[in-house]
């Protein structure tokens, strides 16, 4: 439109678009930075400082913090997945089973131990499983009783992201299966599962994430030094020493594996992307 | 004609309330190529898949090779080892390399070695002229060449039978001659086919037979020449007219006798 054209429609008065956008926007950054400075002036940084960044007292717990507490609960959680993992898979076939009481108990698992806090399920194993069962002992000690009670947790939740990335796969892919000679177990595990597992990595990498720190709930099961994670560890230091450095350690410890471990998973989904798109 | 490789009697398949096969019969000799040709929702892509059982018939027999399909104590996956299908959507794996598509079914379902099911891999993509695809996934193909794969796919594992249910139809129009071609060359190989498709020149041309059905049964079938050229039923001639001139049918009515199938597709 040359400028000689008379204008379809008349100037509205006030604002234009553009300047109620760049004015829209102007004011969320002023409200923002007026909130971080309110709060870094009236928090008191001599006192957090203190109780909070104490370096002789957070050098005091190098290099117990890793090789003891971070490991143990990268061994929690690692145990707990991997028993999700197996338990989500098999609950997961049973929601999809043609046999009804296969469904009907998976979907019970399922509402029950997803509907029930993690910690309950901790002292369900700590405590009703022994009175229940005198003298059975759960193998592997503390490490098979976080095993099982983090996989019981994850299987729930796991079973729900697998059965839908099951369903995820194109029906053609069972039958393109079928019509080769597959059998429907066989469909599944060469053919089906691959392909769901390639869909639902980012879900189950957050799962992996999700147990990470609920492996902090070995707390409330007893444990003897050796067996202590990174919040018990840190918990025990900070009463030790009076002071929340410890807390702090052990907080910056779990973000040390979940934030590359995030970034791991946007680089999967990309890499798997490209070759499945 | 010597045995007949495909029978089908009397079939009758319905989804619910919704009879899409009314009593089927039919016969391919070995070696032959029959082509289903009909309506969308007449039921010939659901009377195909019955022939590997992907669909459970209602009523009625089904044999293949002489062994019965549809008898509840056949083993089912050994039965369709000797049937090739492929799909309108091709449905290759998408997780696999070509040649994995095709290595991986023989070494699962066929149990055979490394080094065999990966020389039969390569003869068949050489037969269906991709053999520079081996290493490529199927995402990184044109819908032509997924569907030459998909045929590679199936004729690896060595059938006596091959079913295509519509395998042009989900291509653009310039991509349909190279499957076509590979078609061609099996039907001239002697494989029995039988095959659902709109192209009626690869009907008329490759064809021994043509089948037409419409609302769930054989309307009328015989040589391409006649079904095609000179049909002898008022439906057929319909079907042909709106088919190969599109452009000059005129608005009808809809007419309820139009049984609504499971093929799913919109012509």
């Amino acid at each position: 439109m040359t400028g000689t054209d008379v204008p379809l429609q008349p100037k509205k008065k006030g604002l234009t678009r553009r300047q109620r956008r760049s004015l829209s926007r102007g004011a969320q950054y002023v409200v923002f930075v007026a909130v971080v400075i309110g709060v870094a002036v009236t928090a008191d940084w001599g006192r957090l400082k203190n109780q909070f960044a104490q370096w002789d007292i957070a050098r005091e717990m190098f290099p117990d913090v890793i090789t003891l507490a971070l490991k143990n609960t990268v061994l929690y959680t690692l145990s707990g997945f991997a028993v999700g993992l197996v338990l989500g898979m098999v609950i997961a076939l049973m929601r999809l089973s043609s046999v009804g009481p296969y469904r009907w108990f998976a979907g019970v698992y399922i509402e029950i131990f997803r509907g029930l806090p993690a910690l309950l399920i901790f002292i369900f194993i700590g405590v009703a499983v022994p009175l229940a069962f005198p003298g059975t002992e759960i193998v592997g000690g503390t490490y098979g009783k976080v095993a099982l009670a983090l996989g019981l947790v994850a299987a729930a939740y796991m079973a729900e992201t697998i059965r839908a990335g099951i369903q995820a796969v194109p029906k053609g892919q069972m039958e393109a299966a079928r019509s080769l000679g597959f059998s429907p177990g066989r469909a599944m595990v060469s053919i089906i599962i691959p392909q769901a597992f390639r869909i639902i990595l980012p879900p189950l990498t957050n799962e992996l994430v999700l147990l990470f720190k609920d492996s902090s709930l070995v707390l409330f099961l007893g444990v003897t030094l050796e067996e202590r994670e990174l919040s018990k560890y840190g918990r025990d230091l900070a009463s030790q020493t009076a002071n929340s450095t410890p807390i702090l350690v052990a907080g910056l410890c779990y973000l040390l594996v979940t934030i590359p471990l995030g970034f791991v998973v946007r680089r999967m989904e990309t890499k798997a992307q490209e070759a499945v798109k | 004609m010597s045995r007949p490789e495909i029978q089908v009697k009397g079939l009758h398949k319905s989804f619910g309330a919704n009879e899409v096969l009314r009593g089927i019969d039919l016969e391919i000799g070995q070696g032959e190529v029959v082509c289903v040709i009909g309506p969308s929702g007449s039921g010939k892509s659901t009377l195909l898949r019955c022939v590997n059982l992907l669909e459970e018939p209602t009523k009625g027999q089904v044999f293949v090779g002489g062994t019965e399909v549809t008898d509840p104590d056949v083993d089912i996956d050994a039965v369709r080892r000797r049937i090739g299908m492929v799909f309108q959507q091709f449905n290759l794996f998408p997780h696999l390399t070509v040649t994995e598509n095709l290595t991986l079914p023989q070494r699962r379902v066929l149990r055979r070695g490394k080094a065999q099911a990966a020389k039969v891999a390569a003869e068949n993509l050489s037969r269906v002229g991709l053999s520079e695809k081996a290493d490529a996934y199927p995402a990184s193909l044109s819908g032509g060449q997924q569907q030459r794969v998909a045929i590679a796919r199936a004729l690896a594992m060595g059938p006596e039978v091959m079913l295509f249910d519509e395998p042009t139809s989900a291509l653009d129009p310039e991509l349909v001659g190279d499957v076509l071609a590979v078609m061609r060359m099996l039907a001239n190989e002697g494989m029995t086919m039988m095959v659902v498709t709109h192209e009626m020149t690869f009907a008329r041309e490759v064809a021994d037979r043509v089948v037409f059905m419409d609302g769930g049964v054989v309307v009328e079938e015989g040589a391409p020449a006649r079904v095609i050229g000179a049909p002898a039923h008022e439906r057929t001639r319909h079907f042909l007219s709106r088919l190969l001139d599109p452009a000059m049918a005129q608005v009808e009515e809809e007419t309820s006798d139009q049984v609504g199938g499971a093929d799913g597709t919109a012509h």
